[in-house]
């Protein structure tokens, strides 16, 4: 089975607290969810719509056709019905000619009981179609508000929207699966999974300015501050949030920024002192279509050469792409660990439609994670001895924070400098430090590097290469595309920078093609690829609307464009 | 008291022979000196120009970083470090112009930092262009009209956003200045030391000789706490330019809006326990 449930109205109709609702609700009665937004950057009005998208096998993209559409006003029916499927249901708020319709008077039966709580008769009604048990909604109502009169509220409704449909109107499916469900499995979005990821790596500083989509790890650590310790601060601009991180991140502790491409780009030039500075940072870049103020809520991966490129002149930098909310968990605290062993920069590269979306997954295992902060062992220096930026055999200098060790001061420098810290314009230092710098990278590469994920016979004969979020709606993909075109790889590539390339030359000798799919406009991975490896990418299958990719969409554009003009 | 060399560099500095920032350094040494600070337990953190090279210049932990960009690390620093005396030290150009949109910002969060402007109405470092607080009429190879805009005074800026401590002083006043440095580092809150200083090569008009017929030390009569009277005070400027703190008050200092924070650098994360309690908010 495999169904999709659309929230459609305007903003400030209560949709997200509704997909959160019935989002959950789903998940803990035993499906697999994919839920996203598909929202405009406005405050009031336009049109938004969620998706909930579950079924008895793990989902990882949105589907376009419709199996119940809730319209919360007449423009979600004009923008949505044509996607109704003939079997499928609109719950609406008054009458229409169509028999998909079912007429739910939520404002009527809201208002006697209470307007505010409006939204859970849909809840209820959509729930009588599943044929679901309702404590599973009155429990999570239960969880979710404080107020015993609004629970009370909020559950009669439920019971409302229940009762309004009628015995002869359901989906029809095989429930069996939802007993034999794994329970070990959490339901998060994105942004959220980072800012775990953070918290879990001990994050104790994290400074931004606001900017969709990457406000979401704002909101979550400002929620968990308390909890662990961490100081969340909105900053003037994203050049004070960035340079704040910094300070933090010298003074001793964990530190992290976040924004989407406007406001990382204001902050390249801290950026690239973190690498001549050598201080470790870890930047949360969540990508949106640009440029500039682009499309501020949808979704992209076009920030790929810039975020690698993003510095005047020359830094080891790293650079990790999370396919997925349960990746992006893992990677985040991995971020932490690279940045305070290398002493460098590493970015998160994630963007709206990981960021947004929702997914159930295996609940993120905690044993293996060890945190390693990496400073200089105090009773190891003597008096006025400590070098900041000491030469040693892998480029990593022993490292310190201000107050640590007794009679030895902690000087850091945005100039080139000394083993000291001191600015020097001497040819020799400079040279020395530049490579100093560089070695880092050579041991991240041998030490901690990921070559990219592959799934694929031995040898395929066409290759798919991806990196990031696509790779969700890829891997469904791959299961419609395999019917047509058996031997078929797809790479995926996590850690994006520096590129890892051993699996892909051992791949690269195929008898078909390589392909790149990418959400952007001139296939910056096939660009990168060739750059590092002088591999030719020989197809792009490219988007750039906005909008992610879903797994029908993909398969059709690759027999299309692939295997139709092979 | 301490002696000042614990806080002496050993480097040659490349500021021009009787540069106004070498009675600041020595002043600050006397200063960090008489409060006995150790060179490690304070942190001196700045921007870009000639003001911000003193890290290099001066013994104690020091974050030479980015123009105009001294106050947000600072803020961080002494956020998350708390032990530490955190000093920020900046230019006119890196403090008042380029990291203007900081300084706001600083003062509304009032951080327990002190922050020490040079302010020679002029930018050293790029030889001879105005500053924010340059003289208007003052002719310059990029103003060579002479500078049109108005200059921007710190002093009535600080009174106000209702910063916590204003004070200024003067380098030919070696005294006044360890003083004012010490009231400023011992300030609970921001406190913003604005201290004029001749610029040798590049600042004709401004000079030791200006600022030393010009200068005057507030009268003891006068009340720092009167924001009105401070207001008054930071207007006067030309024949007569007071020296002081113009205004304290004690005001919530950033850091208790975070009482969750620790004290000491962590190094072990959180309890996987709690960890595991976050997780389960999403089954």
């Amino acid at each position: 089975m495999d169904l999709n449930l659309v929230l459609a109205g305007e903003a400030g109709q209560g949709l997200k607290t509704l997909e959160a609702l019935v989002g959950k609700a789903l998940f803990r009665a035993g499906f697999n969810i994919f839920s996203n937004k598909d929202y405009m950057s406005r405050v009031r009005g336009g049109h938004n719509f969620m998706s909930i998208r579950f079924g008895d096998r793990p989902l990882q993209a949105p589907r376009q056709e419709i199996d119940i559409l809730v319209a919360l006003n007449d423009e979600s029916i004009e923008k949505h019905q044509h996607k109704v499927s003939e079997d499928g249901f609109i719950l609406y708020d008054g009458k229409f000619d169509d028999d998909r319709f079912i007429d739910i008077y939520a404002s009527e039966m809201a208002k006697r009981i209470n307007p505010k709580a409006k939204n859970s008769v849909y809840a209820g009604a959509v729930w009588k179609l599943l044929d679901l048990p309702i404590a599973i909604l009155n429990d999570l109502i239960g969880e979710k508000f404080a107020d015993d009169d609004i629970v009370y509220d909020n559950h009669q409704l439920l019971e409302v929207g229940y009762n309004a449909i009628d015995d002869e109107k359901y989906i029809d499916y095989n429930k069996s699966f939802l007993d034999g469900k794994d329970n070990q499995e959490i339901y998060i979005n994105g942004n959220q999974a980072v800012g775990l990821g953070a918290a879990a790596a001990g994050v104790k500083f994290y400074s931004a300015y606001p900017m969709t989509p990457s406000t979401g790890i704002l909101n979550f650590l400002a929620q968990n501050q308390k909890d662990f310790g961490i100081a969340v601060e909105q900053a003037e601009d994203e050049i004070g949030a960035i340079n704040m991180a910094l300070g933090a991140s010298y003074s001793g502790v964990r530190a992290m920024t976040g924004s989407s491409g406007g406001g990382f780009s204001l902050m390249v030039e801290a950026l690239g002192y973190a690498g001549v500075g050598e201080i470790p940072l870890v930047v949360a870049e969540v990508q949106r279509p640009g440029p500039a103020t682009g499309l501020p809520t949808r979704t992209g991966q076009a920030d790929l050469l810039f975020a690698i490129n993003a510095s005047q002149d020359e830094f080891p930098l790293i650079v990790l792409a999370p396919t997925d909310q349960e990746d992006a968990f893992y990677q985040s605290f991995r971020a932490f660990n690279l940045a305070d062993k290398y002493q460098l920069p590493v970015i998160i590269l994630s963007d709206q439609f990981l960021a947004d979306s929702s997914k159930n997954i295996p609940e993120y295992k905690l044993d293996n994670l060890e945190i390693k902060r990496n400073f200089v062992d105090s009773d190891k220096v003597s008096p006025k001895s400590y070098r900041r930026y000491h030469f040693t055999e892998d480029g990593i200098s022993p490292r310190a924070y201000p107050g640590q060790l007794a009679d030895n001061v902690v000087l850091v420098d945005s100039h080139e400098h000394d083993e000291n810290g001191f600015v020097t314009e001497d040819i020799e230092l400079r040279n020395k430090m530049m490579i100093k710098r560089f070695k880092k990278l050579d041991k991240f590469i041998a030490e901690d590097r990921l070559e990219p994920e592959y799934i694929g016979p031995e040898e395929p004969d066409n290759l798919i290469v991806c990196w990031g979020s696509t790779a969700g709606p890829l891997k469904e993909a791959l299961e419609i595309i395999q019917k047509r075109d058996e031997n078929i790889g797809l790479l995926i590539f996590k850690d994006i920078w520096p590129l890892p390339v051993e699996k892909l030359k051992s791949l690269s000798n195929l008898a078909g093609k390589i392909i790149s799919i990418e959400s952007n406009f001139s296939g910056q991975l096939a660009k990168l690829i060739q750059q590092e490896t002088t591999i030719k990418v020989d197809y792009k299958i490219l988007k750039y609307d906005g909008r992610p990719f879903a797994a029908k969409e993909l398969a059709e554009r690759y027999f299309n464009e692939v295997i139709n003009h092979g | 008291m301490a002696k000042t060399d614990i806080y002496e560099a050993d480097r040659d500095t490349t500021w021009c022979p009787g540069c106004g920032n070498f009675p600041l350094r020595k002043a600050l040494a006397e200063a960090l000196a008489g409060l006995e600070l150790k060179p490690e337990n304070v942190a001196v953190i700045t921007g870009i120009g000639q003001a911000a090279k003193l890290p290099h210049y001066f013994r104690t932990n020091g974050y030479n970083g980015l123009h105009g960009r001294a106050l947000p690390p600072a803020v961080a620093a002494k956020l998350s470090n708390t032990e530490l005396t955190v000093i920020a030290a900046t230019g006119d150009g890196d403090g008042y112009g380029e990291g203007g949109n900081h300084l706001i910002h600083t003062i509304r969060r009032n951080p327990d930092i002190a922050h020490f402007v040079h302010n020679n109405q002029i930018y050293g470092l790029t030889k001879g262009q105005a500053s924010p607080t340059t003289y208007p009429g003052i002719e310059t190879e990029v103003q060579p009209e002479g500078v049109t805009s108005e200059p921007f005074n710190p002093i009535s800026f600080a009174v106000g956003m209702g910063a916590s401590f204003i004070a200024r002083s003067f380098v030919g006043d070696r005294d006044h200045l360890v003083k004012m440095m010490q009231a400023a580092i011992r300030h609970k809150g921001y406190a913003l030391l604005d201290i004029l200083q001749p610029c040798v090569s590049f600042n004709k008009v401004n000079t030791y000789q200006w600022y030393s017929e010009r200068v005057y030390q507030l009268e003891d009569d006068y009340d720092n706490t009167d924001i009105n009277a401070a207001f008054k005070k930071s207007r006067e400027w030309g024949d007569q330019i007071p020296i002081g703190i113009i205004y304290q008050q004690e005001k919530p200092v950033f850091r208790e809006s975070f009482p969750h924070l620790s004290d000491s650098i962590d190094v072990d994360g959180p309890d996987k326990a709690k960890v595991k309690n976050l997780i389960d908010n999403f089954s």
